[in-house]
């Protein structure tokens, strides 16, 4: 897995639940507790580890742990701001998520995100398609769909779906796209940063 | 079955859709004027309305060249333009153009080209005011997005470079004191000697041994022989300044450079602070015990031009006469003083 993601999953741990329980965790996973290097790529058996020690410490299931990943990715501005650029409103957002692996890709080479693909299933219904690499990003995104929706101002009805073989499903019902205001966002990044 | 379209057919084209394609094209007239504008243009040209206005009036054309008349304008067909905004932020753009059949003006499209993030910040601007197929807000994504990755990678490079000076610091430290060892030595006298022989400054090489140290191993232990080591070391930082090097270079033996340090009698004070300090007494794990040292010391400026080799053989001599004046005490090194090697008894102990 490469070491964004990795690191994203200390980051989670150590921001929201403290430098003693990262530091525990890491212990467990038989990590350095200094961490993860962003830039580097690391065995898929390292992340697993890191999440099944972070389970056990937190006794959280593993799903609710990466929805709890997903909405904290949201909550940091600048990934914030990558997602918004997926488009002006949350239907946007939605139609966006297809490109977002070749969007990451773009920034950073070897980041292989899992195939994505949102599937129309009724009026507002969709369905969005995750495919391949490890198991477990279907419940981020769907920590990421919710968060999101917040942000935009949309009032939606996230559901992690099942699971069949290499593909995780997440439910996404749009109740009203403009429910609320939404948080700002301007294509210009704010001067202040 | 429709015509084939030729080359130069015209096509009939509303100017608004015409905005929803190109929302930054400008439809210039015969007599200069702007007849419409699309309506990303219109927004950045704001707030005064471009149509109507004289397209030279708003519109500096810096390359391939200015010009004053329509006339002019139009020959720049099919050439890559550069142009500005004449008032306000004064917006550069890229273009280019073509000329209207039966004398109807020239169609303009502009695009921000690379200085498009000023652009995009001074006028506002959402991604609703960039056509779906420009990759403008690509561009912009793509911005941001190695701004995050070079973040993480100067990170990167500071825990590199702490990792870095830490291991130089240990390469050049000996584990159990912290003080100096042989390799850090070795750097600190190239320099004190390069400084001596620029006839910046003199400096003095002192070297210790410890006495009855053997016994305190012997008799209480190896763990009680570090601990000693220990207390040496505090000793000999305590009677250096910041800038003297102090090097343990062996088991009980210490080679100390005190740069500016060329006064005999100052050297024997110093040696003699050091020794006091080892002699005082040590509590070693309940049980109280007795170390001395004995010094060698050489000067640089006893040398024409001052060598490693021969300061620290001649402070090993000195040294060795110390032993042999009874232990505790040091001598500095003089001309002739030298023993034959095979003369010398053992010093340690």
């Amino acid at each position: 897995m490469h070491g964004l993601v990795n690191r994203s999953i200390e980051c989670f741990l150590r921001d929201t639940y403290g430098p003693g329980i990262w530091a525990g965790v890491a212990v467990d996973a038989g990590l350095d507790p200094q961490g993860f290097e962003a830039l580097e790529l690391y065995d898929d058996a390292v992340t697993d580890a890191v999440l099944s020690a972070a389970m056990r410490r937190l006794d959280k299931p593993r799903e609710a742990l990466l929805e709890d990943l997903g909405i904290y990715l949201v909550g940091l501005e600048p990934l914030r701001r990558l997602l918004r650029f997926g488009g002006e409103s949350y239907e946007d957002f939605l139609h966006s998520l297809d490109e977002l692996p070749d969007r990451v890709r773009l920034a950073v080479a070897d980041l292989h995100l899992p195939e994505l693909a949102l599937e129309g299933i009724g009026p507002s219904r969709y369905r969005l398609c995750c495919a391949g690499t490890q198991p477990g990003f279907g419940a981020v995104f769907a920590g990421i769909l919710r968060a999101m929706a917040d942000d935009y101002g949309a009032l939606a009805l996230i559901e992690p779906g099942e699971v069949s073989g290499e593909v995780e499903t997440v439910g996404i019902e749009l109740l009203d796209s403009f429910f609320a205001a939404g948080r700002d966002f301007d294509l210009a990044l704010p001067e202040t940063r | 079955m429709m015509d084939r379209v030729r080359p130069h057919d015209p096509v009939v084209l509303a100017a608004a859709d015409l905005g929803r394609l190109m929302p930054m094209f400008l439809w210039i007239a015969p007599d200069g004027r702007i007849r419409a504008a699309g309506p990303t243009l219109a927004k950045v040209c704001g707030p005064e309305p471009i149509e109507g206005a004289r397209f030279l009036d708003r519109f500096e054309l810096t390359r391939p060249r200015s010009a004053a008349t329509v006339e002019e304008v139009r020959r720049l067909a099919g050439q890559r333009l550069q142009l500005r905004l004449r008032h306000g932020a004064r917006t550069p753009f890229r273009g280019h153009l073509v000329g209207l059949g039966d004398d109807r003006g020239i169609l303009v499209n502009l695009s921000f080209g690379i200085a498009v993030a000023e652009a995009v910040r001074d006028h506002r601007l959402t991604s609703a005011d960039f056509a779906p197929t420009d990759l403008t807000v690509e561009l912009l994504y793509l911005t941001e997005a190695k701004a995050a990755v070079t973040d993480e990678l100067a990170a990167l490079n500071c825990r590199l470079r702490a990792a870095r000076s830490a291991a130089e610091t240990q390469a050049m430290t000996d584990a159990l004191t912290g003080l100096a060892n042989r390799r850090a030595l070795d750097a600190a006298l190239a320099r004190a000697i390069e400084a001596a022989a620029c006839g910046r400054r003199g400096f003095a090489l002192l070297h210790l041994d410890l006495d009855l140290f053997k016994q305190v191993n012997d008799t209480f232990g190896h763990a009680a022989g570090d601990f000693v080591l220990v207390r040496v070391a505090e000793v000999l930082r305590t009677e250096t300044r910041k800038h003297d090097t102090v090097a343990r270079v062996g088991g009980d033996e210490f080679v100390l450079i005190l740069p500016g340090q060329v006064d005999a009698g100052r050297i024997d004070a110093v040696a003699r602070r050091i020794i006091a300090g080892l002699e005082a007494p040590m509590d070693c794990a309940g049980r109280p015990c007795h170390i001395s040292g004995s010094i060698g010391a050489t000067i640089s400026s006893h040398y024409a031009v001052p060598d490693a080799d021969a300061m620290l053989s001649d402070a090993d001599a000195a040294l060795y006469a110390s032993k042999r004046l009874g232990r505790g005490r040091c001598t500095l090194f003089i001309s002739g003083m030298h023993l034959p090697e095979d003369k010398r008894e053992p010093r340690r102990g």
